[in-house]
């Protein structure tokens, strides 16, 4: 029977030194859809719980002057859904965010929570890697930026620092030409989790891609940036030989494990199929913008 | 009893128990609390098989807070040599699954009980006590648990003169197979499996138990059966029937897995050493781990067909896990198989395998799906043989009226043939099909079941009426027994107040289960109405001064009959119920019997899959049940059941099965990766009513809610074989499975 301590601070710098003086022990609680069944599970035992919610810059969402979004780490699924810009601009990030859960979830998780609780299934995180997103932690020693794809270092590891906790994921401005999208396999159709997931970003000038990035989730230890099917999707018009080209470089790029979710063979043939349908709707996208 | 003049009988009336669960008022077990209560917990085996050498409690004892710890020397033993029969268990093996004795059979078997101050407490407490284990190798499949050097789960049990895991078995013949196969033009013979499921109940089991210093009892626990609590509870600890009150909590589902018991046993213990109300309740992982899935099975189904359909033999030869202690449905199996069919010459045979997986409990016509899927396979693969549409063929060799079963009955009248005639007509079995998409049928039966029922029904002062009856409701009963007092009186249903009594306020009911509650549950009631409307003719006879034979029942009133028709105004009940005590006295009468006359029940699924070929994934895009329900006395609730019962089978044929690490330890004990199909999973479960009364029954009422989960799994099967061409015979069709087969074949081209 541990005594938790659970503290609410309204400022950053408070959250941090209480935080960082927990020697190990403290948790950052944001929507805590992870944390509290992680706590009932008998998994983690914190002896501190910093509920970052009060905070006004880890909370709000911000369209910056050139286009682009700060988005607060602990903005719930219901409330980033409901900001009609971003909505707008990053349709796969959101898809991969909404699909956590149910609705009373998405009222309370956020995508700091989804990336730092460090599972490679994370449904947020693939279309945040393909976007291009960029983190932002504070800590003792102050702020850094982490590009999202490295921060995940292996199932509920993270590369944040003691003390550190994450503030803000930024996602570039968009241009005519760009789109994005999120799938993910499940055996269901909802209320489980990613056996696969990939997020596509493109750009597409004259029907020709001139930019991509792919996220894959759940098929290695961490989430991946894709870069050899991004490169087999650059300078093509998505041809169906440039898609089996992107989906063999994902099914390459598998590193799966055999589990209760899904088998090695599965996973890496079913990522390749998940490419292609996700470049194809990202692609459909681009003609929106 | 003509369908059409009824007011009440087949009217969507509102639940009697709708409003409290809407609003959340409606009271389960856990909801329960008493001054003074504490908590109970259970540790639980580590090991899948292991001999318990000793168990040392003192530590936990000596934790501040802890009021009781008991474990299996507390519970009476029943030896394992005589058995001591209670409705389909036995107490050889109930006392030993509520509590590892000799040995813990699965991962999760309780070994220890603690009652303590909190529930952090009593948790702390069980990682203070000391079990010594000889961990011993386990068997969690079948062909495990069949292998020449399986290890023995029990040394008691005996096949054939040696030692063995098959408990037992069930066999049926008629005619003479190997002569029918001989006749046939056509053979086919397949290996089959299932794989064990869940329940998958809302509510995980809880119970509140107060003993106090006289041994009175009180028990408020979720359960199938309120009096199957007192006598189980009574049977493993000593005490007297007469002084245990067991009172029925609404239920958040059963299905039949809560036609046993887990916690009340040792609540009840611990209440009684603690002298404070224990309060028990289990996680969704104790559910998974340790309460009752039905059995996983393997099976040899062989059936002989000449070219014009007709079947000339067929056998199915049945292996069910039964879980750590004997006692799959194997009758279930065995008896439903071939149930639909009119067959000259059969054999079905089942085993009864014991296993390291918890014991399993009743689940929905308990081995029939098991029984009917490999059979209703091999019929699609025979109608496909012999160029026959796969419902003609069924319809070809339909038991009807007067058809001789394999398993012993010969039938009554019976929608067996109404099932599949409509489904052939049915919209649905003709619609187009889009690409990747197949269309399956697939039959099935259940026994349903009659037994002991009592009822009472009372007139209040103000004329309305209060039924009592003893039975939990899982499926609607409270309704349909509403529908069926408000016909036979005349009076509006809302005048009706139906409650389920406990233990100390109405006779003995069996427990709910079998398809029998409305059908045997009904007969008492209408039993006891009908001498209330006696009394109530009686009554008037006496302030009219006339024959009470020349008085009439009708609209809710009394009226005079014969010569005196028109004579005197109607007397209405709410007249009669305020002169009740210068006539005679208060207005009430109870029923009491061991009721008979419950005839099976019949049904056919039409259902329409889309597959993803580049995935796997099979999708139910379209369904339909079509079942004989003998009447339907409130229809929402009769299409509640068939829709469920499919849904289940759905879940059952395409993604749920227990997954088991080397260890013999469920590896997905929860509903996050054990995949019960969610609401977005289904499409509309569209249903297909077919009343053919059960002369038996004074209303017609036939049991409904389990033969649709019977037929459902080979529906789904066959229908993924329209739709790719790949006929699987094990299941679940999960998404590896079928794209692993698309492959195979693939590369085979």
């Amino acid at each position: 029977m541990t005594d938790i301590q659970y503290l609410a601070p309204t400022s950053l710098d408070e959250a941090i030194s209480a935080y960082a003086g927990a020697n190990g022990t403290g948790r950052i609680l944001a929507g805590g859809t992870d944390l509290l069944v992680q706590m009932q599970a008998g998994m983690v035992a914190p002896g501190l719980i910093v509920d970052i919610k009060n905070i006004a810059e880890v909370t709000g969402i911000e369209e910056t002057a050139e286009g682009g979004f700060i988005v607060g780490a602990a903005v719930s699924g219901a409330a980033l859904e409901k900001h009609a810009g971003f909505a707008e601009a990053w349709p796969g990030v959101l898809e991969g965010l909404n699909l956590i859960g149910s609705t009373q979830i998405q009222g309370r998780a956020s995508l700091g929570g989804n990336l730092c609780n460090g599972s490679p299934a994370a449904d947020s995180v693939p279309a945040m890697v393909a976007a291009g997103a960029i983190l932002t932690v504070q800590g003792p020693d102050g702020r850094r930026e982490i590009a999202v794809e490295d921060v995940p270092t292996g199932p509920g590891k993270t590369s944040l620092k003691p003390g550190e906790i994450a503030v803000s994921f930024a996602f570039p401005a968009r241009a005519v030409g760009q789109g994005d999208a999120y799938l993910r396999m499940i055996p269901r159709t909802e209320m489980d989790i990613a056996v696969v997931g990939v997020g596509v970003n493109l750009t597409l000038e004259g029907g020709v891609c001139t930019a991509a990035r792919v996220g894959l989730g759940a098929v290695a230890p961490t989430v991946l940036l894709v870069e050899d099917a991004a490169k087999a999707l650059i300078g093509t018009k998505l041809e169906d030989s440039a898609l089996e080209a992107a989906a063999a470089a994902c099914s390459a790029a598998c590193n799966p494990i055999d589990d209760k979710r899904g088998t090695i063979a599965y996973r890496t043939q079913v990522a390749g199929v998940l490419l292609k349908r996700t470049a194809g709707i990202a692609a459909e996208r681009t003609l929106r913008t | 009893m003509s369908g059409s003049d009824n007011k009440w009988i087949g009217e969507n009336t509102i639940r009697p128990d709708g409003a409290d669960k809407v609003t959340g008022r409606a009271a389960f077990a856990a909801d329960t609390s008493m001054p003074g209560m504490i908590w109970g917990k259970v540790l639980r085996s580590p090991h899948a098989h292991a001999v318990i050498k000793g168990i040392d409690t003192s530590k936990a004892e000596a934790l501040p807070g802890v009021k009781a710890v008991m474990t299996a020397a507390d519970i009476v033993d029943f030896p394992t040599d005589t058995p001591v029969a209670l409705g389909i268990q036995d107490m050889r093996w109930m006392c030993r699954n509520v509590m590892a004795r000799e040995k813990a059979l699965f991962h999760g078997h309780p070994v220890a009980a603690v009652a303590a101050m909190t529930e952090a407490i009593a948790a702390e407490a069980c990682k203070l006590i000391e079990v010594d284990y000889e961990v011993l190798p386990h068997a969690i499949e079948i062909d495990d648990a069949l292998a020449p050097d399986a290890p023995i789960l029990h040394d008691f049990i005996e096949f054939e003169g040696k030692p063995s895991n098959i408990a037992g078995t069930i066999e049926h013949t008629k005619g003479d197979v190997e002569a029918g196969f001989a006749e046939a033009d056509v053979v086919i013979e397949r290996d089959f499996t299932t794989r064990p499921v869940h329940q998958g109940y809302i509510e995980p089991h809880a119970c509140l138990v107060s003993v106090a210093s006289d041994n009175k009892t009180t028990i408020w626990s979720s359960s199938q059966g309120q009096f199957m609590v007192r006598a189980m509870v009574g049977l493993l600890t000593g005490l007297t029937q007469s002084d245990i009150r067991a009172i029925p909590a609404e239920i958040g589902g059963g299905f039949g897995g809560k036609t046993i018991v887990y916690l009340e046993p040792l609540a009840t213990i611990l209440s009684k050493k603690s002298g404070r109300p224990v309060k028990m309740t289990m996680t969704r992982e104790e559910v998974m781990r340790a309460s009752g899935p039905t059995s996983g099975s393997k099976s040899t189904i062989k059936i002989g067909v000449k070219k014009d359909g007709t079947i000339t033999a067929a056998e199915g030869i049945y292996w069910l896990q039964a879980g750590g202690l004997p006692g799959a449905p194997v009758r279930g199996a065995v008896g439903c198989a071939l149930a639909p069919y009119d067959i000259a010459n059969g054999h079905t045979l089942g085993y009864d395998v014991v296993c390291n997986r918890s014991k399993v409990a009743a689940y929905r016509a308990p081995g029939a799906p098991i029984g009917a899927f490999g059979v209703e396979c091999v019929i699609d693969e025979l109608a496909e043989a012999i160029g026959m549409d796969p419902l003609d063929l069924r319809l070809k060799n339909a038991a009807r009226e007067g058809t001789q079963a394999v398993h012993g009955p010969t039938y009554p009248v019976m929608g067996y043939v109404e099932s599949l005639t409509s489904a052939k007509a049915h919209e649905h079995y003709n619609a187009p099909l889009g690409p990747n998409q197949g269309r399956g049928v697939a039959s099935g039966f259940w026994f349903n079941a009659g037994g002991e029922s009592s009822a009472q029904v009372n007139i209040t002062e103000d004329g309305n009426v209060v039924v009592t009856t003893g039975h939990p409701d899982i499926g609607g009963s409270r309704a349909g027994i509403a529908n069926i007092c408000a016909e036979l009186l005349g009076i509006d249903y809302k005048r009706i107040s139906v409650l389920i009594g406990d233990t100390a306020t109405i006779g003995f009911s069996n427990l709910t289960g079998g398809s029998r509650v409305l059908f045997a549950s009904s007969m008492v009631v209408t039993e006891s109405t009908k001498n209330i409307i006696r009394t109530l003719c009686e009554l008037a006879a006496k302030i009219w001064d006339i024959d009470p034979d020349a008085v009439e029942w009708e609209d809710g009133a009394a009226r005079p009959a014969g010569a005196n028709a028109g004579q005197f105004d109607p007397l209405t009940l709410a007249e009669l119920a305020a002169r009740a005590n210068e006539t005679g006295g208060p207005i009430g009468a109870g029923a009491q019997v061991n009721t008979t006359g419950a005839e099976g029940g019949f049904g056919t699924h039409i259902c329409d899959v889309e597959v993803d070929p580049e995935l796997g994934i099979a999708r139910v895009i379209r369904y339909t049940v079509l079942q004989d329900v003998g009447r339907a006395v409130h229809p929402a609730y009769v299409e509640g059941q068939m829709q469920g019962g499919a849904a289940q089978a759905i879940g059952w044929a395409l993604n749920e099965e227990y997954l088991y690490d080397k260890d013999g330890k469920v590896d997905n004990p929860g509903f996050l990766d054990y995949r019960m199909p969610v609401a977005s999973d289904l499409p509309m479960l569209d249903t297909h009513i077919i009343e053919i009364p059960n002369p038996k029954h004074p209303q017609g009422v036939r049991g409904v809610g389990e033969v649709p989960l019977v037929p459902g799994l080979s529906a789904v099967r066959n229908a993924v074989y329209n739709a790719i061409g790949i006929r699987f015979n094990d299941l679940p069709l999960s998404p590896p499975r079928i794209l692993a087969a698309l492959d195979v074949r693939e590369a085979a081209e």
